[in-house]
């Protein structure tokens, strides 16, 4: 599905993307994808397992190459970099059990060169922002998985990112911590005014915390729906009750359906 | 009573019923004093050795030889597991050797090594290497396994460069692992030195314990060798305290 038309330059552009894997087996991965994501958006991405939605992520910020196509940050070509002002959290906990909830938060700041006053206000804003003051100086084995995502989260807040990509950062936690944790991402975006891209399994998550949801067919991933949800900036879990939700959701699933069912075919 | 202290407890009581036996059946003729002597004895033999500065040479010897192929292996054991672990081929080929190393008993290349780099220091360090290094090499091998590879992508998001990574995030990752095989590559080192000294060497401790064997003085012999039993325990029990340490912060709950 191409981009929406818009007048001002997109955040994130993607054309004609494409990710193979070298055999034995070949593996088309993804795309073609088109993509454009505007600044400050909140976009997510939802397809059925295995198609493809972490090596978009990966492609994404410049952790993999794409095998065709081009990939545009802030106007600029990604060439197998992580580029500056992009964070990255990762679904599996990338807490570093080795260092206090402080000294991980404060980690990617070591190469930045700024004066340590400044390091010290910005983690501390960071872990203030998570809810996490009071367990500053704990280790990661101390802390809940819900904590040690959030961890991971402030740790890149702290680098102060332009885009934050997300790949299904609440997939281990039960479904109560998750709404409460889409409540502080939703805070987070609003706050930081940065562009969000997730990535999730679970529709209803896509449904209450994005402004758009590109929907992704069985491998090789393509867009196949590009659903506007239309929800106000100050948003939060409530309209979880609001009845376009569950509309939302219902227009979500049955466009994934049978891309769902097709990769269990597939899977049997 | 705390869990600790409770544990410490039950330790001190098995240490005496052993030891609070075998001095009774020592005093009381039990046992015969050519073959063991009352462990009371044998703690005033290890004075007696300490304080007349007997040993002194014998100490220095052994434990600069032990300290020598203890640096050796950690430094070559780290270098040669970090160098399979890049190189796929080499795991393939090292990784059944590995496995049936320690089947191999090293000492039987003593005489071998005596020929080789005569006697004195060199075969002993030698000896040492080679019984502790693969320990090394192997604790290396699951430790860089074992770094998870999510933390490796975290490293390349934050642009690390290879020196960092390795510096900020490999190695603390594998460190629990790397300790266990720093913690063997001691009790190996002291073996492998010890024992070298016992079958061949003219100077150290275990010559001194073998010399001691062959005139028939056991109160020297077992002064000497209750003395190198508590060095390598108290080493081991430093490194264990340690190790404890850095696993109850990564495991507190």
């Amino acid at each position: 599905m191409s981009a929406p038309a818009v007048s001002e330059p997109s955040h994130v552009a993607l054309k004609e993307v494409v990710r193979h894997y070298e055999g034995p087996p070949a593996i088309h991965a993804l795309g073609p994808i088109d993509l454009a994501i505007q600044r400050g958006e909140f976009f997510s991405i939802v397809g059925p397992s295995g198609c493809g939605k972490s090596t978009l992520l990966d492609v994404l910020c410049g952790l993999v190459r794409p095998t065709g196509g081009s990939v545009q940050f802030e106007g600029k070509e990604l060439r197998g970099e992580v580029p500056d002002g992009i964070g990255v959290v990762f679904q599996e906990d990338s807490s570093m059990p080795w260092l206090s909830v402080r000294q991980n938060v404060a980690f990617g700041l070591r190469t930045s060169g700024l004066a340590k006053q400044e390091i010290t206000e910005r983690v501390d804003h960071a872990v203030s922002f998570m809810g996490l003051a009071q367990f500053a100086d704990h280790y990661p084995a101390q802390l809940s998985g819900g904590m040690r995502q959030r961890v991971c989260i402030a740790r890149t807040l702290v680098l102060r990112p332009r885009l934050i990509l997300l790949d299904e950062p609440f997939g281990a936690l039960d479904q109560q911590t998750r709404l409460l944790m889409g409540d502080e991402l939703l805070r987070l975006w609003r706050e930081t005014g940065a562009t969000v891209l997730l990535i999730t399994h679970a529709l209803d998550e896509a449904a209450m915390l994005s402004d758009r949801v590109g929907v992704m067919s069985a491998r090789p991933g393509r867009f196949i729906d590009m659903v506007e949800t239309g929800w106000p900036r100050d948003r939060d879990s409530r309209i979880v009750s609001d009845p376009a939700f569950g509309a939302l959701t219902a227009r979500l699933w049955s466009s994934l359906r049978e891309e769902s069912l097709k990769t269990m075919g597939r899977a049997a | 009573m705390t869990r600790r202290r409770a544990v410490l407890c039950v330790r001190v009581a098995v240490l005496a019923g052993l030891v609070v036996p075998l001095e009774l059946c020592c005093r009381t003729g039990i046992i015969d004093p050519l073959t063991i002597i009352a462990p009371s004895d044998m703690v005033a033999s290890m004075v007696d050795l300490l304080g007349s500065g007997e040993l002194n040479e014998s100490i220095e010897s052994t434990f600069s030889t032990i300290a020598l192929a203890f640096v050796l292996a950690i430094g070559l054991g780290t270098l040669a597991g970090a160098l399979v672990h890049r190189s796929p081929r080499l795991r393939d080929v090292s990784d059944p050797l590995l496995a049936s190393y320690y089947s191999v008993p090293t000492f039987i290349f003593y005489p071998l090594l005596v020929a080789l780099l005569g006697l004195g220091k060199p075969p002993l360090v030698v000896l040492g290497v080679l019984s502790a290094a693969p320990a090394v090499m192997i604790s290396t091998l699951s430790g860089l396994d074992g770094v998870s590879s999510v933390l490796i992508k975290m490293a390349r998001v934050h642009r690390l460069n290879p020196v960092r990574t390795l510096w900020w995030i490999v190695l603390p990752a594998a460190l629990p692992r790397l300790f266990t095989g720093f913690k063997l590559a001691l009790s190996y080192a002291l073996i492998g030195v010890i024992a070298g000294e016992f079958i061949l060497s003219g100077t150290g401790l275990g010559y001194a314990i073998s010399f001691a064997y062959q005139s028939f003085d056991n109160r020297a012999m077992y002064g000497v060798m209750l003395f190198v039993m508590l060095v390598a325990v108290t080493a081991n029990g430093i490194l264990y305290v340690w190790e404890g340490r850095l696993a109850r912060r990564r495991s507190a709950r």
